[in-house]
């Protein structure tokens, strides 16, 4: 059969991230894979070296709408291993609560999209639908649903209110019978099981050569998390543990990411119960000549900032690294070898803000015909699905 | 594998070729070493010490392009950065995609960001900047 050339990408309106997959294709096997990246490239590196350390936290606040603190608090990190200063008790709370509330409501975002590719439009309906009171608990604290300005260098900007936290724990205890619903639909149902397990495997050597990060490297069973690893904010201060799940595929990685759902409110809960009063904040004036590397744990894995000051008022530079730079290089690997109706959640799998699928096209390299466009993909992933789900009801 | 051993293993194995090694603080260590033991020292941390590639970071500081390796070993949540001082005018070093295949897309980028030439790469085009950018304009570069 003639090679064929699938190009996915790049742009899609309602996602921060446009990425360019050239998939090569022999029949329905995928046999090679190009990835283009840079379509959003907006120089924040260099931005930051014209901002004030303070400014900076709002402009890498800008860099994810999703997982907006991410950058922040690995920003943070930075400054506080480069000035070598311990943050005050509460403020490391307050960021370890508002991290964790990231966590559940990307999860949750993830789990919802994951679901409209597999044909399973009722888990996205609903995991959006109890993705909303966690935006209400961000809107309650910072004033914001999304990007909420609560991280400055030296602690936060805002303190909570105690008044607040029976609300908020209500909140988080109401959503815990929606996880447990979430957790049957995806975990018990046997058509999901077989359409997504042992799909878009990536073993524990493909884990170490990609250096993949995150739910990516944990559904491989790699144990790897900064927060356990080199402990920061309140961490190491409340019980939790690291979530990792066996066989590397699509399957694995939801599992992981719906357990993490329970360990993030775990956390948060926690920190509730045992915020000490105090200071939030160190007011740090000066920042001395040094370097300071920050690292946090994002929803997606580690975020990486490297910081490097001459004494001045800027970063001499300011180098970023986002989970998905890493995990999405790692779809070369995972991609290859399966069908084209599998590539949609194997490339959406690794959780890259990634949902340039209407852009999708499958186009003759010869004639250069358009076949299919990304609503084609999509029916031809849930068709996969509902074909599935009929063999069982036979059997 | 236990940090000071780690750090002894780096010491003996660049030998002379040690510029300079930080021991900052319990989580972080950077070492700076000449470009020709790169090669020998990043093979020993991906391979030897399974030690993760967590990024590369470039910086131009008008003499040179520096470049640090960071790599993290998750076990005991250190974090080693190796660092390499490349001399302008023309900044060059070996590729290191034949040891960790997770380093190509990180040097293109600082190859088109900074100028840095590194030698062996696979796939030497450009990562984020479009494909027409003006050849031997660097947006990073302090000197032009």
């Amino acid at each position: 059969m003639a090679r064929n050339i699938i190009p996915i990408g790049p742009y899609h309106p309602l996602q921060e991230e446009p990425e360019f997959f050239r998939l090569h294709v022999d029949g329905e096997t995928v046999v090679d894979m190009d990835i283009e990246i840079g379509y959003n490239h907006r120089a924040i590196e260099k931005i930051s070296e014209s901002k004030s350390y303070d400014q900076v936290t709002f402009l890498i606040e800008r860099i994810c709408g999703i997982c907006s603190t991410s950058h922040p608090f690995a920003y943070t990190n930075a400054i506080d291993d480069l000035l070598g200063v311990q943050v005050p008790e509460r403020a490391l709370y307050i960021r370890t609560i508002i991290g964790e509330l990231e966590r559940i409501h990307s999860h949750l975002l993830w789990l919802g999209l994951a679901g409209h590719f597999l044909g399973y439009n009722t888990v996205w309906m609903w995991a959006w639908r109890y993705r909303e009171p966690i935006l209400d608990i961000f809107e309650r604290i910072s004033g914001n649903r999304n990007h909420y300005a609560m991280f400055k260098p030296g602690g936060v900007r805002r303190d909570l209110d105690e008044a607040d936290f029976p609300w908020i724990k209500k909140t988080l205890k109401g959503l815990l019978p929606k996880f447990d619903m979430f957790k049957g639909a995806v975990m018990d149902d046997p058509v999901i099981r077989a359409r997504t397990e042992g799909v878009g495997v990536l073993t524990k050597k493909d884990v170490h050569d990609y250096a993949c990060v995150g739910p990516t490297a944990r559904a491989s069973g790699v144990a790897i998390d900064v927060r356990r690893d080199d402990p920061y904010a309140a961490y190491d201060r409340v019980d939790w543990k690291v979530i990792t799940a066996d066989g590397g595929g699509v399957f694995a990685k939801a599992v992981v990411r719906i357990l993490e759902l329970y360990e993030s409110t775990n956390i948060v809960l926690q920190c509730l119960d045992k915020m000490p009063k105090g200071p939030i904040d160190l007011n740090i004036k000066d920042m001395p000549v040094g370097e300071g590397i920050g690292r946090h744990e994002a929803p997606r894995g580690e975020v990486f900032h490297y910081i490097m000051s001459d004494g001045g008022n800027s970063p001499a530079r300011h180098k970023v690294r986002a989970p998905s730079y890493m995990n999405i290089f790692s779809n070369k690997k995972a991609v290859i070898g399966e069908t084209v109706s599998d590539a949609t959640i194997i490339l959406a799998a690794v959780d890259p803000c990634y949902c340039c699928t209407e852009r999708m096209a499958v186009v003759d390299c010869k004639t250069g015909k358009k076949l299919m466009d990304g609503q084609d993909l999509i029916r031809l992933s849930q068709e996969k699905t509902e074909r599935l789900r009929n063999t069982r009801t036979i059997l | 594998m236990i940090r000071q051993e780690i750090i002894e293993n780096i010491k003996v194995r660049a030998g002379k070729d040690m510029l300079d090694l930080n021991d900052r603080s319990d989580k972080r260590v950077y070492v700076t070493i000449k470009k020709e033991t790169l090669t020998k020292i990043v093979r020993y941390l991906f391979n030897d010490v399974k030690a993760r590639f967590s990024i590369a970071s470039g910086v131009d500081t008008r003499n040179a392009i520096e470049i640090l390796y960071h790599f993290s070993v998750d076990e005991i949540g250190l974090m080693v950065s190796v660092r390499v001082i490349l001399e302008k005018p023309k900044p060059e070093v070996e590729s290191l995609t034949s040891i960790m295949k997770c380093a190509e897309w990180i040097e293109m980028e600082i190859h088109e960001l900074l100028g840095v030439d590194f030698k062996g790469h696979p796939n030497p085009k450009h990562l984020l900047l479009k494909d027409d950018w003006p050849e031997g304009n660097y947006p990073l570069r302090r000197d032009q």
